[in-house]
C-alpha cells in the first residue's frame, strides 16, 4: 500500500471518528465553522486574490464579483437559513391515521469528498463545502492541481479557520484523486468535466456511495434581432462581460457560442467589437481586465480548435495568442463548420462563435440536437419565443436577458441535466444535496387496528378498504353490519 | 371469502429466470470478452456480460458457491426452472441488444414530439391505470398467488390499495405538481423574477423486483408518467405470472407508443442497461444496483436505487406487549412473509424482556396463523427454490440451528418455511450478516436498551429503523442518532405508506426518494428559469474594473447598500 493511501485511510478514520462522535451535528458547531470560513475569506483576502492572479490573472474585481463576493452572501445566507434548514417539516397525515404524527428531518451523510476545479479555485471549492459543513458532515476538499497557488493556499489557510478534526484538505493530481475515489464516501461532490464525472460516478456506483456532478457543456445564447439601441447595449454588454470577463471563458456557464438570425448578426458583431475594445481595451493583455488560460496544455487544446483553416476563415475579431504568457484575445467567429472541433466541443476558453439562423425560432431545434446544456441564455423581448424555450428544450437553468447570473441566486438550484451533470446546489439547494431526508413517523400504542393483521377474512378486507379510501361512512356500516360485500 | 384454484404447484411450473442446476449459465472462470458476473438480486444469481463492468473483486463469491452446489445438487422435480442464458439466449444476445435499442429509439422519438409533456396525456394514463387496477383487480391478484402464494387480502392491502391510492393522488395533485414555483430574488439579481420549472427527463426504466411485483413496478410507472415521460418497465422475472400480466395489461391499457414494458432475465436487462437513460429506478439488492449504478455512469444517467438492508426493531421494556407483538408480526410474517424490503430483520431488547417478548409473539403468531403455520393460508410462501435453499442455509448454520425457539419446520416441495424466531445468534452468523428477506426472526438481547445503539450503528445503514418505547426521552436519540431511510416509532412499516413522507434509502439502503410528490420530482428535473428585463443594467459588473466600481459591487453583493 502506498504512502497517500496509508495518509488517506489514517484521515478517514479520524473523520469518521469525529462525525460518530456526533459533534458536528451540534448547530453551534456548524455556525462556529461557516463564520471560521467567513473570516477566512475577509482576512485572507489580499492573498486569495494574488493567489488567483498567479494561478489565472484573474483581476481581483473579477475574483471579487465572482468568488470572494458570492462566497460572503452565501456564507450569510446559510447563517441566516441554518436553524430553519435543519428543524423537520411535519408531513400531512390523513385522519385514519389517528394518533400518529409525521415528520421529514434531515441528517447529515456522514463523510463526504468534495473535488473542485481550477477555474473558479475559491468558489467551486468552498460554496459545497458551506453546504457540506452546514448539513453536518466531515468532509475532506481536494483542489485542482492546476490552480496550484490557490491550492496550496487553502491547504494553509482551512486549518487555521476550520475544526480541522472535521474538514481536511488533501492537494494532488491524478493520482491522489483516484486513491481518494476508492476510498468509501457517503456522498461526492464533482465539479468538472463530463470525462471525469462518469469516472467518478462508476468509482462511486461500487460503494453505491450518491454523487453530485457539476459539469458543463456548450451553453447557448439565443439573441433575438432586438430592436431598440438600449436594448442591443444592455445584451452586448451583458454577454460580452460574461463571456470573455468570467475568467476568459474558462467558466461551465459562460456562453459557448450564440445564435442570432443572419439580418441581425453584423449589427451584433459590431456592437460586440466596439464593446469589448470598452471593456478590454485596444490591448487586452496589457490592461490586465482579462483572465489568462490556466495552462499550456489547454492553451494547445484552444490553439487547436482554431487550426482548422475552415475555422480560421471564419474569425471575424480578435484570433491572436500570445503562448508564453498564455493569453488569448477575445475572439469572434461567424458560422465556423458545424462539424469542426470548436462547435463539439465545449471551448472553454475565449473564443465567441455565432451561428446564424434564418429564423430566431431555428434555435429551439439547434439546441435540442444537441446534449443538454448547463445553461441557455436568450436575449428577447418576445413572450411567446420566451415560453417556447422554457418548455420545449431541457437545460440546468434558463436565463432570460442576462447571462452567469444565474449563479449568484441563492434561491435558485444550481446544476445540471444529462451532460451538463446531475444534482442540485446553491442556497438551501446544497444543504439538501449534503443531507438525506429521513421520515419519520411516530405511533401511539392506544389506537390500533385490530383488521390490520390475520387471520384474514371478508370482513377485514372490507373494513381495510374502506380505510384506504378514507370512508369513515363506509367503516362505521361495516362495522354495524350494514354493509356486506364489495 | 374468495380461493383461487391454483395450487402453488401448478403456479410455479411456469417460472423462468432460475437457472438453478443448468451449469452453462456458470462458466467461471471469466471469458476475455465477455466478462460473466455472478451477482443477486438481492441473492439470485445473476450472469451479467458487460465488459466495464468493474465488480468482479467485490462478489463474495464462496458463499453463492456454496448456494449454488447445494441447490444444483438437488433435484427440483416441478420446481425445476428455465435456463437464464441458455445457448439459444446467447445466440439471440445480439437480436436482444438490438431490440432494446430498437425500443429505446422509438420512445425517444415520441417524447422529442412532445406528447408525453401534456397534462392531457399525462392525465389519461394515470385514469388508463386506475381503470386498469379496478377493472382486472382479479387477474392480479391471481397473478400474485401463482408467484407467491400471496393472499388475497395480503394482496389487497399492500399492493393493489396502494397501488390506487397512489394513481389517485397523482391525478388529484398532478396540476399542483405541475405548476413552476416562484423563487425569491436578490439585489444582486435585482430587477428580476424567477421559477423554478419541473420538467420531464426523457426516456426513463424501471426495473423492479419479484417481492411485490405489481406494486414497485406500477407505483414507480405513475411518477414517470405524471412527471412526463416515456418510461420503459423491466417487471422481474422471479415473478413471472405478474411480468407476463404487466406486459399484457399494459399494453392493453396504455399508449404503446411512450409506455413499453420489457420481459425478460438478465440477458434482457444488461441490453437496457447498455442504453442511454435519462433516468434509472431500480428496486432490488445493493449488489445488482451496484451494476446499474455503474452502468449508468456510462451514460452519467442520474439513478434512484431502492434496496433493502436489515431493518431493526428496538423493543423497550415499557411497551403494550400485545400491541407490540401483533405490530412486529404485522411487519414481518404479514408482510410476504419476510420477504419485504422494510420488514422487520432483527429484534433487539432487553435480556429481561425477551422471554416475555417471545411469548407474546407465540400467543399472537398462533393466534394469526393458528396452531400449525404451515396449513395457514394466510401466509406467503418462499418465492423460489432458491431462496428456500438460502433461507435454509442461513438456518443450518452450527452456531445458529441451536438457537430457534420458535418454529424452524419447513416444506420444501411447497416452498414454506414457518415463522421461525431465533434468540441470541452470534453476531458473526450468516444471518446476522446479510438481509434474511423470510421468515426468520433473530431476536438479539443487551443489557441496556440503549446498547442497542451500537449494534444497529455498527451495521450498514438500514432502509427503516423501528423503536418500540413509550420512554420520551428514547425515542427522541432514537430519532436523532439512529441513521437510517425512515424511523418508525411504536409500529412497522406504515411509514412507507404515507404519501406525504419521502420513501427512499441512504448508505446501503439505496439513494433517492419516491412516493407521492418525491415519485414525480424523481422523474424530473427542476430547471431554475430567470427573467430579467434589459433595465437596470449596472456597469459595475463590467471590466475596465476601477476603484469605485470595486466599491460598489462589494456593497451590492454582501447587501449593504450603505456600504
Amino acid at each position: 500500500m502506498d504512502s497517500i493511501v496509508i495518509d488517506l485511510e489514517r484521515d478517514l478514520d479520524e473523520l469518521r471518528g469525529y462525525y460518530r462522535s456526533g459533534k458536528t451535528k451540534d448547530v453551534t458547531w456548524r455556525k462556529s465553522q461557516l463564520k471560521g470560513m467567513l473570516s477566512l475569506i475577509k482576512e485572507r483576502e489580499g492573498d486569495i486574490f494574488k493567489a488567483l492572479k498567479e494561478d489565472l490573472g484573474k483581476h481581483h474585481v473579477e475574483a471579487f464579483r465572482d468568488e470572494v463576493g458570492v462566497l460572503t452572501k452565501s456564507i450569510k445566507f446559510a447563517l441566516n437559513g441554518l436553524q430553519g434548514w435543519m428543524s423537520s417539516k411535519k408531513a400531512k397525515l390523513p385522519a385514519v391515521a389517528l394518533l400518529s404524527s409525521a415528520v421529514v428531518l434531515p441528517e447529515p451523510l456522514g463523510v463526504v469528498l468534495i473535488i473542485s476545479s481550477w477555474n473558479f479555485p475559491f468558489g467551486l471549492c468552498l460554496e459545497p463545502l458551506i453546504g457540506a459543513i452546514a448539513a453536518g458532515n466531515t468532509m475532506v476538499v481536494k483542489p485542482s492541481e492546476l490552480a496550484p497557488a490557490c491550492s496550496s493556499l487553502l491547504a494553509n489557510a482551512i486549518p487555521d479557520y476550520l475544526d480541522n478534526k472535521a474538514v481536511k484538505v488533501v492537494q494532488g493530481g491524478s493520482v491522489v484523486g483516484q486513491r481518494l475515489l476508492q476510498q468509501k464516501w457517503d456522498k461526492i461532490f464533482f465539479t468538472g468535466s463530463s470525462q471525469v464525472g462518469r469516472l467518478v460516478m462508476s468509482e462511486a456506483a461500487k460503494h453505491l456511495t450518491p454523487v453530485t456532478l457539476e459539469l458543463g457543456g456548450k451553453c447557448p445564447a439565443v439573441v433575438d434581432s432586438l430592436s431598440w439601441s438600449w436594448d442591443q447595449e444592455a445584451a452586448v454588454n451583458r454577454i460580452t462581460g460574461a463571456k470573455f470577463g468570467a475568467c476568459a471563458g474558462q467558466a461551465c456557464i459562460a456562453v459557448d457560442y450564440i445564435l442570432v438570425t443572419k439580418e441581425f448578426t453584423s449589427t451584433l458583431v459590431a456592437l460586440m467589437k466596439a464593446k469589448i475594445k470598452d471593456m478590454f481595451g485596444e490591448n487586452p493583455r496589457e490592461t490586465n481586465s482579462m483572465s489568462r488560460i490556466v495552462n499550456k496544455q489547454h492553451f494547445l487544446r484552444l490553439k487547436r480548435l482554431l487550426s482548422d483553416p475552415n475555422v480560421q476563415k471564419s474569425i471575424v475579431y480578435g484570433g491572436s495568442m500570445d503562448e508564453e504568457n498564455l493569453f488569448i484575445e477575445p475572439t469572434i467567429l461567424v458560422d465556423p463548420p458545424l462539424d469542426a472541433e470548436i462547435m463539439k466541443e465545449e471551448i472553454f476558453g475565449p473564443f465567441l462563435p455565432i451561428i446564424t439562423l434564418n429564423d430566431i425560432k431555428e434555435s429551439i431545434e439547434f439546441i435540442n440536437s444537441r446534449p443538454k446544456p448547463l445553461a441557455i441564455y436568450a436575449f428577447t423581448k418576445n413572450e411567446a419565443l420566451r415560453k417556447r424555450i422554457v418548455s420545449e428544450t431541457s437545460s440546468g437553468s434558463v436565463v432570460f436577458n442576462d447571462a452567469i447570473i444565474q449563479y449568484a441566486a441563492d434561491n435558485m438550484p444550481f446544476g445540471g441535466v444529462g451532460e451538463s451533470g446531475q444534482g442540485k446546489y446553491h442556497g438551501k439547494a446544497s444543504f439538501d444535496t449534503f443531507s438525506h431526508y429521513k421520515a419519520v413517523a411516530r405511533r401511539s400504542f392506544l389506537t390500533d387496528f385490530w383488521y390490520r393483521s390475520p387471520p384474514w377474512n371478508e370482513y377485514k378486507l372490507l373494513l381495510i378498504e374502506a380505510t384506504y379510501n378514507f370512508d369513515y361512512l363506509g367503516m362505521l356500516l361495516v362495522i354495524l353490519g350494514l354493509k356486506r360485500s364489495r | 371469502m374468495r380461493r383461487f384454484p391454483v395450487t402453488p404447484k401448478q403456479g410455479c411450473s411456469v417460472v423462468t429466470g432460475l437457472q438453478l442446476g443448468d451449469n452453462r449459465a456458470f462458466t467461471y472462470p471469466f471469458t476475455s470478452k465477455t466478462a460473466q458476473i455472478h451477482l443477486s438480486f438481492p441473492y439470485s444469481f445473476i450472469s451479467f456480460n458487460s465488459p466495464y463492468l468493474l465488480l468482479q473483486g467485490q462478489i463474495p463469491r464462496n458463499r453463492y458457491e456454496i448456494y449454488r452446489k447445494k441447490a444444483v445438487a438437488k433435484d427440483f422435480g416441478p420446481w425445476k426452472t428455465l435456463p437464464i442464458m441458455g445457448e439459444e439466449e446467447k445466440q439471440q444476445k445480439f437480436g436482444v441488444e438490438e431490440e432494446a435499442a430498437l425500443v429505446v429509439k422509438e420512445l425517444r422519438k415520441s417524447f422529442r414530439s412532445g406528447k408525453t409533456k401534456s397534462y392531457e396525456w399525462r392525465v389519461s394514463q394515470l385514469q388508463s391505470i386506475d381503470k386498469m387496477v379496478h377493472e382486472r383487480e382479479k387477474e392480479i391478484t391471481e397473478a400474485l398467488y401463482k408467484d407467491l402464494s400471496k393472499p388475497e387480502i395480503e394482496a389487497f392491502v399492500s399492493e393493489i390499495s396502494m397501488t390506487k391510492s397512489s394513481c389517485k393522488l397523482a391525478l388529484r395533485e398532478l396540476k399542483r405538481w405541475m405548476t413552476p414555483e416562484e423563487a425569491k430574488t436578490s439585489l444582486t439579481t435585482f430587477p428580476s423574477s424567477a421559477e423554478i420549472v419541473p420538467e420531464p427527463l426523457g426516456v426513463v426504466l424501471v426495473i423492479s423486483s419479484w417481492n411485490y411485483p405489481f406494486l414497485l413496478s406500477i407505483d414507480p410507472v405513475i411518477g414517470a408518467i405524471a412527471a412526463g415521460n416515456t418510461v420503459v418497465l423491466k417487471p422481474s422475472e422471479t415473478a413471472p405470472a405478474t411480468s407476463t400480466l404487466l406486459a399484457k395489461l399494459l399494453k392493453e391499457y396504455l399508449d404503446q407508443s411512450t409506455i413499453r414494458v420489457v420481459e425478460g432475465a438478465v440477458a434482457v436487462t444488461s441490453a437496457l442497461l447498455d442504453q442511454k437513460w435519462d433516468k434509472i429506478l431500480f428496486t432490488g439488492g445493493g449488489k445488482v444496483g451496484r451494476i446499474v449504478l455503474t452502468a449508468a455512469a456510462k451514460h452519467l444517467t442520474p439513478v434512484v436505487l431502492e434496496l433493502g438492508g436489515k431493518c431493526p426493531a428496538v423493543v423497550d421494556s415499557n411497551v403494550n406487549l400485545q400491541v407490540a407483538a401483533r405490530r412486529i408480526i404485522a411487519g414481518k410474517w404479514a408482510c410476504n412473509n419476510g420477504q419485504a424490503c422494510v420488514g422487520v430483520d432483527y429484534v433487539i431488547t432487553t435480556k429481561d424482556f425477551a422471554p416475555k417478548l417471545i411469548d407474546s409473539l407465540r400467543n399472537e403468531l398462533e393466534e394469526f396463523f393458528g396452531k400449525d403455520p404451515m396449513e395457514s393460508r394466510d401466509l406467503s410462501r418462499i418465492v423460489n427454490s432458491f431462496h428456500f435453499t438460502r433461507l435454509a442455509t442461513l438456518l443450518n448454520e452450527d452456531k445458529v440451528s441451536d438457537k430457534i425457539v420458535l418454529g424452524g419446520q419447513r416444506n420444501e416441495n411447497q416452498l414454506k418455511i414457518a415463522p421461525t424466531i431465533l434468540l441470541d445468534v452470534p453476531e458473526d452468523s450468516l444471518i446476522m450478516q446479510e438481509e434474511i428477506f423470510g421468515p426468520l426472526l433473530p431476536i438479539l438481547t443487551v443489557e441496556n436498551i440503549e446498547d442497542s445503539f451500537d449494534v444497529i450503528c455498527s451495521k450498514p445503514k438500514p432502509l427503516a429503523a423501528y423503536c418500540f418505547t413509550n420512554d420520551q426521552q428514547l425515542k427522541k436519540k432514537f430519532v436523532q442518532n439512529i441513521p437510517a431511510g425512515g424511523v418508525l416509532i411504536n409500529d412497522t412499516v406504515l411509514h412507507s405508506t404515507v404519501s406525504s413522507l419521502p420513501f427512499g434509502g441512504v448508505g446501503e439502503s439505496g439513494m433517492g426518494y419516491y412516493h407521492g410528490k418525491f415519485s414525480f420530482d424523481a422523474f424530473s428535473h427542476k430547471k431554475a428559469v430567470l427573467y430579467r428585463s434589459f433595465d437596470g443594467d449596472s456597469s459595475i459588473r463590467y471590466p475596465p474594473y476601477t476603484p469605485r466600481r470595486q466599491r460598489l459591487l462589494k456593497a451590492v453583493i454582501s447587501g449593504n447598500i450603505l456600504g
